[in-house]
């Protein structure tokens, strides 16, 4: 069995190898942010940072409207989290807790739903949005997303595992309404998962580009990951100023993972023996 | 509250007494159409938001690429299957197909094994377990836009670090955005990077709950670690392998953003290169719809797609499947 479960200095070396390609594109990217794009014609390419970094940030800020950027992909990524944490918790919280008639068919749907290829309907949803006068505003990107299965079926196994039925059963003898049962017994049950699944959603939402470009008026309302695309259409390619934005916009998502990895991975990893 | 209903504790610490058929205050009935209706009310957002913003517009799809339609003028007059004969005939279409099931062969099949390999080696008994799985995770979470830009320079011709490491061991550089079998491997690479670690948690997860006890009694049996794998590992895991190369299929076949912002100069255009060498069939839809106006096309070209994955994932449960109930 030792033979089995032990890991030798070999899988650890192989381990750190990996790791090391899994960081090496982002440190590069931050190092090329610091330098100069002379620099880039260094026959040995340096890996020690140099010094050019503010200047590189200050042009980024220069070229595009990055503190907009910034804001509009903050606003959009707030919205679409706080909005999937409440009604991805409530919908999860039915599928778990709550009997009704069709349930288990009706969340079978949602897991389906997961598997269909909707960006190919890309070009009708363009004429929605410019039907309801939303091309270039904000909420041509949020409503689309206020709620996604995967944040439903997160939800459904949070309240699985941590909302005991009695709790509820004793809330509903007492007379609870089904909402008030909800938020005064199901939600503090879960708001820890609620809150991984919401930053989880925060990153993805931040990280989104497909729509966004299609939708958002790159020099009036772009997110963050549109004006990063804009930094790169340039005549001629200019990789510390690109590599500085996309530093940039990588950020706040990094800061967040180190701060949640265990409690994403385990999110992901539940999500995978069960789905 | 100024009807006070009657019954307020009648139920209290005993078992929910079955309400009477007469006579129920207003307050039980609300009860009752409470615990009937809203569980339908509290899910019906899904609902609304995926047929509103996914699923009308996918069929709708399907009736634009029936027409002649310009994307800001509308409806031009219904054509039949205009659009879809002249795609047949179309070699940009052709091309697009063909990078497209290249890029996701090439990104795909090796992606699953290095994941298959990477998950059995976090299943041994490491220190710092959370450490090592958040590690593989990191790439699944930066904004694949990034990723793209930093990949560009990775691959650059001149200033590029992989050109500058193949020259130390003596190769010549390679123009990787100009060759098709090079720009290729190029995105695929930048495809794994990002989903490997994600699919080797989703494996991992798997793995552990493949029954110990079946690993015991082949160790006993003196069985290799490698034969382990293959012959109890990967069949306990049959289903979950199953599930991720269908989700690869449907998320490979509509690689969009990769190959688009692989060329930073050219993502204005969205034609993947001089001669069209990575433009995948979403790039050739965004470029036709977004680009050139033409949304009936450009929905004929997603509704070929969307068949196409159907067809793909379908013919990959069953090869799956027939593998499995050989195994």
């Amino acid at each position: 069995m030792k033979r089995l479960t032990h890991a030798g200095p070999l899988a650890y070396a192989a381990l750190v190898v990996i790791l090391l390609t899994s960081v090496f594109p982002l440190y590069y990217s931050f190092l090329i942010a610091s330098k100069d794009n002379s620099a880039l014609g260094d026959a040995v390419p340096s890996l020690v940072p140099g010094g050019n970094l503010i200047e590189n940030l200050t042009r980024v800020f220069d070229t595009v409207d990055f503190w907009l950027a910034m804001q509009n992909s903050l606003v959009v990524a707030g919205t679409v989290a706080l909005s999937n944490v409440v009604l991805g918790t409530l919908a999860g919280f039915a599928f778990a807790r709550l009997r009704f008639r069709g349930g288990n068919s009706l969340f079978l749907i949602v897991v389906g739903t997961s598997m269909v290829p909707t960006q190919l309907g890309v070009i009708p949803l363009y004429m929605l949005m410019s039907d309801l006068d939303w091309y270039g505003t904000l909420q041509a990107v949020i409503v689309p997303a206020l709620i996604g299965a995967f944040s439903v079926f997160w939800m459904r196994q949070a309240c699985e595992e941590s909302v005991p039925y009695e709790l509820i059963e004793a809330a509903r003898v007492d007379g609870c309404s089904v909402l008030r049962t909800f938020w005064h017994v199901a939600f503090p049950a879960v708001r820890p998962q609620a809150a991984v699944m919401g930053m989880f959603t925060f990153m993805t939402a931040w990280n989104d580009f497909f729509w966004p470009l299609i939708v958002l008026d790159p020099n009036d309302s772009p997110t963050v990951q549109v004006a990063l695309s804009t930094l790169a259409s340039g005549y001629y390619t200019d990789y510390s100023l690109m590599l500085s934005g996309a530093s940039l916009a990588v950020l706040p998502v990094v800061g967040i993972f180190i701060l949640l990895a265990r409690q994403i991975v385990g999110g992901i990893m539940q999500g995978a023996v069960k789905g | 509250m100024t009807v006070v209903p009657e019954r307020t504790t009648a139920g209290r610490g005993t078992t929910p007494v079955p309400p009477s058929a007469e006579r129920l205050s207003w307050r039980d009935k609300l009860g009752r159409w409470d615990t009937k209706y809203t569980p339908y009310f509290i899910i019906a957002p899904f609902f609304v938001v995926f047929g509103v913003f996914g699923l009308y517009p996918l069929l709708f799809t399907a009736w634009v690429s029936l027409h002649e339609w310009q994307l800001i003028d509308g409806d031009q007059g219904f054509t039949g299957l205009d659009n879809y004969t002249e795609l047949l005939s179309d070699k940009n279409f052709w091309n697009a197909l063909g990078n497209t099931v290249s890029l996701f062969l090439l990104s795909t099949v090796p992606q699953l094994f290095a994941a298959l390999g990477l998950a059995a080696l976090l299943d041994r008994g490491l220190r710092g377990r959370a450490f090592w799985r958040a590690g593989v995770l990191l790439p699944n979470v930066i904004s694949v836009a990034a990723v793209a830009l930093v990949f560009a320079q990775l691959f650059g011709r001149d200033f590029g670090i992989v050109n500058a490491l193949l020259g130390v061991v003596g190769i010549d550089p390679v123009d990787w955005r100009a060759q098709t079998w090079a720009s290729h491997l190029a995105i695929s690479s930048m495809v794994m990077w990002r989903w490997t670690g994600y699919n080797a948690l989703i494996y991992l997860a798997a793995m552990q709950s493949v029954p110990k006890d079946m690993y015991e009694s082949a160790m006993l049996d003196g069985a290799s670690r490698w034969r382990v794998f293959w012959s109890i590992t990967v069949p306990g895991i049959r289903p979950t392998i199953l599930f991720t190369v269908i989700v690869s299929t449907i998320g490979g076949m509509q690689l969009f953003v990769e190959p688009q912002l692989f060329d930073p100069g050219g993502t204005a255009t969205g034609t993947g290169g001089d001669d069209r060498q990575f433009q995948t069939l979403v790039m050739y839809l965004y470029e036709k719809g977004f680009r050139l106006f033409d949304a009936g096309y450009s929905s004929a070209i997603a509704w070929v797609l969307f068949l196409l994955i159907l067809v793909v994932a379908v013919v990959n449960f069953t090869v799956a499947r027939r593998i499995a109930s050989k195994g």
